[in-house]
């Protein structure tokens, strides 16, 4: 009997159906690579490398000297307008951008699917969430973002620190104006889950509403959020570097790939390099993040897989 | 078609409200009200006046109702007057910036013109370039062409504006010297010389713009003329000895082009918000830059105004979309 079963083919599960089709497609395995790069860059690369990012020369004569450097053994990628070392800026905001991107689509992720849930699945309030959806669609999001960062700015840093405060309010304005794609593409899923037969068999057996959402709906519109949450990444990457970019964002000493170019842009005409290391980051992070997206969605697609 | 037009337009009006009261709420919630933005520069008696202009000690559906009469009654009245030298409204007080001490309604009318040219040239430049190549990359699918445009687009999409103008700054205005840095919002067109000179001068905040709107609208034609391509229809006018060209260019492309033609409508909105990216980084004085400017000054009521003119924009391309789509498809007419 045990040789018998040791012969058959181990089963495959969904999951790794999924990750055998996406290892098909060529863009978003390199993307995966290029992304695991960055990631590593960022996250380890301040232990290998360790230079405070915000250590500017004591004497005023270094600063003159030093700044606005071009690349050299001493300083991997140049330094700044005060001498500081581009490269463990560069890290340093990696980590912020990155973290931003990540937390501020998990929080478009989790309020869109909630609404995305409840419309789908109760029908009373479905017309009234998704008029709610079309407002936000229709909302001009980034003089928005702008606005709220200028009104609620000085206050968030007031309360709760320049630095945290200023993350916690920029994660949460990205991700309060970006949920509307996810809370949709829930509902389609749910309404059409919905009328399935182990739905119903679930409510036959007298299980309550909560649990046939957790255990029966949520972990089915997985694949399709999953698609929507590696394309929100990028999304999010985008409008911090564009906030700080245009100068509401993040403050000069908690550098991010935005405010790196912020910083550079006034003298991008001298120094065209110092632009150049934060750009391409951004550039190479949403373009891998879109490729991974673009195979997962592949991957997910019953019709694609397994051709 | 009529009542479906008329019934789009009384849609529309409750979400311009909702949105409105969004902006208000926003402003009106910020730490300290409304008052507390008002700068250390303006003198106290005139800053008391403001917040009573406000009605700051009102109560809040009472400050709603005036906040939308300056939107929807006040302001148009003058603008109204500046076309027909009429006296609507006469002696409202009106939404002044506070940098500028201005209405807000005429600096933003003197920066829109600068801001259409160039987003208009844009946008009519990513269709003429994205339709051809979204119909050619469908009909050879898979071909080097369509792998290289799909490429292409994708990049086009992901990188940001900022950076792609950054590096036709460096390349084209630094390098090669072929066009200038700085935009003059003061330059006029009277003779060849100066047609050249804002050819030159729009060349690369056009082509920045141009290539990211370029990459989505490429994208959705490919995939509305894939959709279409293995329909029937195609097969029998194929069938009936139609040249490759009347088939792929009058039947496919025209049905193809309806979803086109919405996103097309529905992407203006967003090419006003990328403004601000791209009027910043060459240096444009259109409106885009005035919200930057806006924030710098700490102008509270010229924000507000420009994002609330984003969002009368946005729900007019909208309502636009929905009636182009009516009129494309006639199915849609009849729900």
């Amino acid at each position: 009997m045990t040789d018998a079963t040791a012969t058959i083919e181990k089963p495959s599960s969904l999951w790794r159906d999924v990750w055998l089709q996406f290892r098909m497609h060529k863009g978003a395995n390199l993307a995966l690579w290029v992304l695991g790069a960055l990631i590593l860059f960022a996250v380890i690369g301040p232990w290998l490398w360790q230079v405070d990012p915000n250590a500017i020369p004591e004497k005023a004569i270094d600063v003159i000297r030093g700044k606005n450097q071009g690349p050299s053994w001493a300083h991997p990628m140049g330094t700044d307008q005060l001498a500081r070392d581009q490269m463990a800026r560069m890290m340093a905001g990696g980590r912020v951008s990155l973290s931003v991107g990540l937390v501020a689509m998990l929080v478009a992720i989790a309020f869109g699917g909630t609404i995305g849930v409840l419309a789908g699945y109760f029908r009373r309030v479905d017309g009234l969430l998704m008029r709610f959806t079309d407002m936000f669609l229709a909302l001009p999001l980034l003089p928005l973002l702008l606005l709220m960062m200028f009104l609620f700015g000085d206050a968030a840093r007031a309360a709760i620190g320049p630095r945290l405060g200023i993350f916690l309010l920029i994660v949460l304005a990205i991700g309060l104006t970006s949920w509307m794609q996810a809370a949709r593409i829930v509902r389609g899923e749910v309404l059409a889950l919905k009328e399935r037969e182990f739905i119903l068999a679930a409510r036959s057996i007298g299980t309550p509403n909560r649990r046939i959402i957790t255990r029966h709906i949520l972990p089915n519109v997985l694949g399709p959020v999953m698609v929507s949450a590696t394309l929100g990444v990028a999304a999010a990457i985008i409008t911090e570097s564009v906030l700080s970019f245009l100068g509401v964002g993040f403050p000069s000493d908690f550098p991010t790939w935005g405010r790196l170019l912020n910083d550079a842009y006034g003298e991008m005409q001298i120094y065209p390099l110092r632009v150049f290391w934060p750009g391409l980051a951004i550039s190479l992070t949403v373009l891998a993040v879109n490729y991974i997206g673009d195979g997962l969605r592949d991957a997910l697609d019953p019709r694609i897989r397994g051709r | 078609m009529l009542t479906f037009v008329i019934r789009r337009i009384l849609f529309a009006i409750p979400t311009l409200l909702l949105i409105s009261l969004v902006i208000f709420l926003i402003v009106d919630l910020a730490p300290g009200g409304p008052g507390a933005n008002i700068p250390l520069t303006i003198p106290p008696d005139v800053r008391k006046r403001i917040l009573d202009a406000m009605g700051a000690n009102d109560p809040l559906m009472v400050r709603y109702v005036l906040w939308l009469k300056q939107f929807f009654y006040i302001e148009p009245a003058f603008i109204i007057n500046g076309w027909f030298g009429t006296t609507f409204a006469e002696g409202a007080p009106r939404i002044l910036s506070w940098e500028s001490r201005q209405p807000v309604i005429d600096v933003i009318a003197q920066r829109i013109p600068q801001t259409l040219t160039v987003i208009g040239t844009a946008y009519i430049a990513a269709i003429l370039i994205a339709v051809p190549i979204g119909v050619y990359s469908a009909y050879r699918q898979y071909s080097w062409f369509d792998q290289l445009g799909t490429f292409i687009a994708l990049v086009g999409y992901s990188v940001p504006t900022f950076f792609t103008g950054f590096l036709v700054i460096v390349i084209f205005a630094i390098n090669l010297q072929w066009f200038p840095t700085i935009y003059d919002t003061t330059l006029t067109v009277t003779d060849w010389d100066s047609f050249v000179r804002q050819l030159r001068q729009m060349a690369m905040p056009v082509a920045v713009l141009a290539l990211f709107n370029a990459a989505e609208i490429s994208r959705f034609t490919r995939a509305a003329m894939l959709e279409n391509l293995s329909q029937d229809y195609v097969r029998t006018a194929r069938a009936k000895g139609m040249s490759e060209r009347t088939v792929v260019l009058k039947h496919v492309l025209r049905n193809s082009m309806i979803p086109v033609v919405t996103v097309i409508a529905l992407g203006i909105p967003n090419i006003f918000g990328g403004a601000i990216i791209t009027e910043t980084l060459f240096a444009i004085n259109g409106i885009g830059g005035a919200v930057i400017g806006a924030i710098k000054a700490n102008d509270l009521p010229m924000l507000q105004t420009l994002t609330f003119i984003f969002a009368v924009l946005i729900v007019m391309f909208n309502l636009i979309a929905d009636i182009l789509y009516g009129i494309l498809d006639p199915r849609i007419r009849y729900d």
